[in-house]
C-alpha cells in the first residue's frame, strides 16, 4: 500500500511544501517557483518528497536550475529523499501567477501577464496586425505604452516602451 | 534562495560540487519524472521515428535561424530569432528524449560515451543520412526575407500538425505537441508579420521576399507526403497525416501572402518522402558539421 499525502494544504515553516515554497525562480529571483505556477505539486510518496514542476516554455533552460535548488533546499532542510519530477501536461499558463506573483513582478518593473488567450481545439487563428496586448507601465501607472519587440531577454517576455516617462520595460507575455 | 550565490553554483552543487558541469552531465534530462509508457498497440520504433522526424524538423531549423545571431537586421530581431530558435530547441530536446525513452537512438550509441543522455547522443552523434528533418528545413537562409517565409511556411506547417497532435494516443507527444502551440503561434505570427511589412514596402524588399518565398515554395513537396511509419501510426491514433494538413497550410499562406501583395507560389506536386526516409542534401552535412563538431572532438567533454 503506498501512503500518498498531500503537502498543498500543509502550513508552518518545517514542512516540504513550505521549504519548496521559498525556492525563487532563477530568472525572475523577486518570485518563488510557486509564485510562478511552475511548483504544480509537493507530496510524500513512502517518505519520499515528491515535487512536481512544469516548464514555462520547451526551451525553458532554467529547468535544470530549478530542479538543482529545489534538491538543495529540500536537502538542506533535513528532507533527504527528493524526487523532483517534470510534469508537461497541462501546458504551464500565465494565468497561473498567482496575485502575489503579479505584484512582485509590478514591483520589479515587470509588467504581470492579462489573461492568457484561450486556444481551442482545431485551428489557431493567425495575427496579422500588431499584437492587441495591453499594458500598463509599472513604473509610472501610465496605461499609454507600446511594444517594441514580441521578444525579450527570456521566453516568456515581450519589451514593452511607456509613452507617458518613455522609460523601457519588460512585460510577461500571456500563454 | 540564497543557499548559492550564482546559478553556477548551483548546478555545480548538483553535481557533487567537482567545478565542473556541461554537456553528458544529463543534469537536465527533460522528460524526468514523465511517465514514458508506450500505449497499447503502438510500436515503440515507429513512435521513435516519428519523435525523431518531428525533433530534427526543430533541431534543424533551431540551426539554421541562430546563424542570424550577430546578423540580423536589428537587435530586436536578433532577440526574436534567437528565443524562437529556443523554443524550437526545447521541443527538439523533448522529442529526441522520448525517441530515447523508446528505444530509438539508431547508430548514436556506438559513438557516444554512456554518460551521454539520449538526447545528447541522438543530436551529436548520428550522421545526416540518420536524420529525419525535411528538406524545408535543411536548406541555406538565403537573407532575411528569405528566411522569414522559410520560417512562416514551416512553423504554419508544424503548427497545423501540432494542433491536431495534441489529440494523440501517446500522452507525451500529447504533450509536447499541447505546450508547442502556444510556441508556435508566436512564432508562425511572427514570420507572418515580416513577409507583410516586407512584401508591402518597398520595391527592393517586396523583390527580395519573394524571390524568397519562390525559393521556399517547392521545398513543400517533402514535407506533406505520409512515410510508412507515419502511416501506420495515423491508424493508430498517434501521429497527424500530413496530408491532412494541406489544405489550412494553403489557406494561412494565401491568405498571408495575398495580405503582404506577394505572388503565391505553384503548389508543388507530391513526391515520395526524401528527408523523413534519411535522404538529403549536402547542406545538411555542412550544418550538422557545426553543430556536432565539438562534441564529437570532445566526446566527453565538461567545462
Amino acid at each position: 500500500m503506498t501512503a500518498v499525502v498531500s503537502l498543498y494544504r500543509d502550513i508552518g515553516s518545517s514542512g516540504p511544501r513550505a521549504v519548496a515554497e521559498t525556492v525563487t525562480d532563477p530568472e525572475l529571483p523577486a518570485l518563488t517557483l510557486a509564485d510562478l505556477g511552475v511548483l504544480r505539486d509537493v507530496r510524500v510518496v513512502d517518505g519520499t518528497v515528491v515535487v512536481d514542476i512544469t516548464p514555462t516554455y520547451s526551451g525553458c533552460p532554467a529547468m535544470g536550475v530549478m530542479r538543482a535548488d529545489l534538491l538543495h533546499a529540500l536537502h538542506s532542510a533535513g528532507f533527504d529523499d527528493v524526487e523532483v519530477r517534470t510534469v508537461l501536461s497541462p501546458a504551464w499558463s500565465t494565468d497561473w501567477i498567482s496575485d502575489e506573483g503579479r505584484r512582485k513582478l509590478s514591483a520589479a518593473g515587470i509588467a504581470p501577464p492579462g489573461t492568457a488567450p484561450v486556444r481551442l481545439s482545431g485551428p489557431v487563428p493567425l495575427q496579422l496586425g500588431p499584437s492587441r496586448r495591453t499594458a500598463a507601465c509599472p513604473l509610472c501607472g501610465s496605461p499609454d505604452t507600446e511594444e517594441l519587440s514580441e521578444f525579450g531577454a527570456t521566453a516568456c517576455k515581450a519589451l514593452r516602451r511607456c509613452r507617458s516617462c518613455r522609460e523601457p520595460f519588460e512585460h510577461v507575455k500571456e500563454i | 534562495m540564497g543557499h548559492e550565490e550564482t546559478v553556477y553554483e548551483a548546478l555545480d552543487h548538483a553535481h557533487g560540487g567537482e567545478g565542473h558541469w556541461a554537456f553528458g552531465t544529463g543534469f537536465d534530462e527533460p522528460l524526468a519524472g514523465v511517465d514514458t509508457t508506450v500505449p497499447d498497440g503502438v510500436d515503440p520504433a515507429d513512435l521513435g521515428t516519428y519523435c525523431l522526424m518531428l525533433g530534427d524538423d526543430a533541431l534543424v531549423l533551431a540551426q539554421r535561424l541562430t546563424q542570424w545571431v550577430t546578423a540580423a537586421p536589428e537587435l530586436e530581431e536578433e532577440v526574436a530569432v534567437a528565443n524562437v530558435a529556443l523554443d524550437l530547441l526545447g521541443q527538439a530536446r523533448l522529442l529526441l528524449a522520448r525517441a530515447g525513452s523508446v528505444g530509438v537512438l539508431g547508430r548514436s550509441r556506438e559513438r557516444a560515451t554512456e554518460s551521454i543522455p539520449d538526447e545528447d547522443a541522438l543530436a551529436y552523434f548520428r550522421d545526416p543520412d540518420e536524420f529525419r528533418n525535411t528538406a524545408l528545413v535543411e536548406a541555406e537562409n538565403g537573407d532575411f526575407g528569405q528566411t522569414m517565409a522559410r520560417l512562416l511556411v514551416a512553423s504554419t506547417v508544424r503548427l497545423a500538425v501540432f494542433s491536431r497532435l495534441r489529440e494523440s494516443r501517446d500522452p507525451v507527444l500529447a504533450a509536447i505537441a499541447a505546450k508547442g502551440v502556444n510556441e508556435l503561434a508566436y512564432h508562425r505570427d511572427h514570420a507572418a508579420r515580416w513577409v507583410l511589412r516586407l512584401g508591402d514596402g518597398t520595391g527592393e524588399s517586396h523583390r527580395r521576399v519573394q524571390a524568397g518565398v519562390d525559393a521556399v515554395g517547392p521545398l513543400l513537396a517533402d514535407v506533406l507526403t505520409a512515410t510508412d511509419v507515419e502511416q501506420r501510426l495515423v491508424a493508430g491514433g498517434v501521429a497527424v497525416d500530413p496530408a491532412d494538413v494541406r489544405e489550412e497550410v494553403r489557406s494561412v499562406l494565401t491568405q498571408v501572402l495575398d495580405q503582404a501583395t506577394l505572388r503565391v507560389p505553384e503548389w508543388p506536386a507530391d513526391t515520395p518522402p526524401r528527408g523523413r526516409v534519411g535522404q538529403h542534401g549536402p547542406e545538411l552535412t555542412t550544418l550538422l558539421a557545426t553543430l556536432q563538431g565539438l562534441a564529437r572532438q570532445h566526446p566527453a567533454a565538461t567545462w
